[in-house]
């Protein structure tokens, strides 16, 4: 809904008492300037993210091999743009529109996942990224369904429920390879060595480099820091890569007893943090192809968007003439 | 089933099947650049209804004819001419205005046949799909029309547009609506509608809905035609190498 | 290009699951107009087949109470005598 702007200021004490009695901050709540921008940035990246991820996938969607997987993969991407779209309505209460979100994308300031600026060169791209990006995915957005914000974690409910096959689909196609021909076992395996750390590093920089985790924390938008986030991941993927007779491509990997405050988990290789940065930064192997294509899709639809507010406009006026 | 009623209701189940594959095919391109994120939605929506009409068709046809043995193999195992859908649903999308005219031509015909197909079909399995059908593709149709009449009554600019996207689509309306002995045979069994016993109600919607959108109703004469018989037109040989890729590249795999 | 063009309207979309439970309000959709909204309405919000009405509402049109008249408005619950439980019946009486 949109949001009117409340006048009233709040005090930071008195918001961190709310937030810590688990209540929920609403649309037309005041809220600090801060609380507010820190929002608006975490959720539109993560409206983006589901926009622009449309693209690696939809790319297979006329050459996936059977009905059955055309079907699914068509669905899947369909959310993608449901959840976008969710997010940016979300985004909408905090007073900004959707047209300066896209704006924002389009030209290229506004940032989104980096994953997404990764090639899907074969048919197991796309069963990796359903596995590991979407399961990355869910373990960052299953404690947002908790965020203090309520439009936020109403969104994030409905994305979650929906999103529940996203990651079974993609380790089922997996699956599928692995025990397939030598070539699509190959195939498997070449994506997962593609995909696996820039799907570690979707979790962000480590807690060290992050400087929003701590507001972003106190303020229960986010529930984990990005390094605890990984390190559930690592331990989720790494048994379900050996059950399919794939290898996770570090060599550094290991048992370690002491992780997980001594409960156990896996000890992974240095992230290549430069390769991060530098994806982040514009120049990962996608990034201009995925921006062209979303300006290009917009700019094509100029004269339809162009026709459809005119209609509008001469309906209403049709409707005046004739109360 | 006796064997020449079979080798009807297979192709006929092929016919519409492949009409349903190639439009899904073409709409499913859409997804990810339509022009707001609302039609980002919409148009897989179609996309996803058009081919699962076509794979349930397909398994129909397999259980009738033992040389093909699942539905995969007759949606990407064919050769160019074993397909039989319109060269209509095969052609490039073109812009958004002409992607949506197509929607609405076609889901309009379909609306109206499985209508009939609902009544008088003496295959029972297809008559119980029908209800499905008929019910999803009047949904396209009355999506397509809005467009249609936004479009058309937009600005000039879009009008313009629209009136392009009617004489592009032209030449192959013809081929929508063309008898040959194939659909007499059908509907003789009470397999199938004849083509042209739809043309009535299908013109007086589309002519009402491109009159709401200021646009001139075509000739509908029989141009371009082939599709019914295995003869199409230089886009399909793209699409196929689309849809075909994997199943050819790695022959013999499960997905 | 993208700077010139207008804000498309913003609405409110409400989903009935089914006959006899209300409309729920789900989250908000653009489109220029009354009839582009139930559509897309329907294709956003319904796509596993929820609901079987939909209503839609511009968001402008909503009037809201002001949060910060939150306690004036929702005076505290203190009118026991609201509550079944204020009245003594005798436990023999069974169910009331």
């Amino acid at each position: 809904m949109a949001r009117k702007q409340n006048e009233k200021i709040v005090s930071l004490e008195e918001f961190q008492e709310k937030i810590d009695r688990d209540e929920k901050i609403e649309p037309k709540d005041s809220m600090p300037e801060a609380y507010r921008k820190t929002l608006i940035r975490q959720i539109g990246q993560h409206a983006h993210s589901e926009v622009v991820g449309m693209l690696p996938e939809g790319n297979w969607i006329t050459r996936a091999p059977t009905l059955r997987r055309k079907l699914s993969l068509l669905a899947k991407v369909q959310d993608e743009a449901g959840h976008g779209l969710y997010l940016y309505c979300a985004a909408e209460t905090l007073g900004k529109s959707r047209m300066e979100m896209n704006q924002e994308l389009l030209s290229g300031k506004a940032k989104y996942s980096s994953i997404f600026n990764y090639p899907t060169p074969t048919w197991a791209d796309i069963g990796a990224i359903g596995w590991l990006v979407d399961g990355a995915a869910i373990m960052n957005q299953i404690p947002l369904c908790r965020c203090s914000y309520g439009p936020y974690a109403r969104a994030m409910i409905r994305i979650c429920k929906e999103e529940s096959f996203h990651q079974r689909q993609g380790y089922e196609i997996m699956l599928t390879l692995a025990r397939g021909t030598k070539a699509q076992k190959e195939m498997a395996q070449r994506a997962l060595n593609r995909w696996w750390w820039p799907s570690v590093m979707m979790f962000g920089p480590s807690d060290a480099d992050s400087p929003n985790t701590e507001n972003s924390v106190k303020w229960k938008i986010k529930r984990y820091t990005n390094d605890e986030l990984r390190q559930k991941f690592v331990d989720a993927i790494v048994p379900q890569a050996e059950k399919i007779g794939l290898t996770v491509p570090d060599k550094d990997l290991k048992w370690d007893k002491k992780r997980n405050n001594g409960q156990g988990g896996y000890a992974y290789g240095e992230i290549n943090w430069d390769e991060f940065w530098r994806v982040v930064r514009g120049d990962g192997p996608m990034n201009n192809e995925r921006i062209s294509a979303k300006q290009k899709a917009w700019n094509e639809g100029s004269w339809v968007r162009a026709a459809a507010h005119a209609h509008a406009l001469k309906k209403q006026t049709a409707l005046q003439a004739a109360e | 089933m006796k064997s020449n009623m079979a080798d009807m209701v297979f192709e006929g189940l092929l016919r519409i099947a492949d009409d349903n594959l190639i439009l899904g095919h073409r709409t499913s391109e859409w997804c990810g650049h339509a022009p707001t994120l609302e039609e980002d939605l919409a148009l897989p929506n179609i996309a996803l209804d058009l081919i699962g009409h076509a794979q349930t068709l397909y398994c129909l046809a397999c259980e009738i004819n033992s040389r093909y043995k699942n539905e995969d193999q007759l949606a990407f195992l064919r050769l160019e001419h074993e397909y039989k859908n319109l060269l209509l649903v095969e052609q490039e999308n073109g812009d958004f205005g002409n992607t949506v005219l197509r929607l609405f031509y076609f889901s309009t015909f379909m609306k109206y046949f499985w209508e009939r197909v609902k009544i008088e079909c003496c295959f029972t399995k297809l008559k119980e799909f029908s209800e499905k059908a008929f019910l999803e593709t009047s949904y396209h149709s009355r999506y397509a029309s809005q467009w249609v009449v936004t479009l058309g009554d937009g600005t000039d600019e879009s009008n313009l547009k629209m009136s392009n996207a009617i004489a592009n689509l032209e030449p192959f309306l013809g081929e929508l609506f063309n008898n040959d002995d194939f659909t007499e045979m059908c509907s003789q069994n009470d397999f199938l509608p004849e083509p042209t016993s739809i043309f009535d109600s299908w013109k007086n919607e589309v002519k009402a809905i491109l009159q709401k959108g200021n646009l001139d109703f075509p000739d509908i004469i029989l141009k371009k035609r082939g599709g019914r018989k295995g003869e199409h037109s230089e886009a399909f040989g793209y699409l196929l190498s689309d849809l075909q890729y994997m199943q050819r590249a790695y022959p013999n795999s499960s997905w | 290009m993208v700077s010139e063009e207008k804000e498309t309207i913003l609405w409110e979309v409400f989903i009935q699951p089914k006959n006899g439970l209300s409309h729920r309000h789900c989250g908000s959709i653009h489109a220029p107009d009354r009839e582009m909204a139930i559509l897309s309405a329907r294709n956003v919000y319904s796509r596993r087949g929820e609901g079987q009405s939909i209503w839609v509402v511009r968001s402008i049109d909503i009037v809201s109470s002001d949060p910060d008249e939150k306690e004036e408005t929702f005076s505290s619950d203190d009118k026991i005598y609201r509550h079944p439980t204020f009245y003594d019946v005798p436990d023999d009486v069974g169910h009331m």
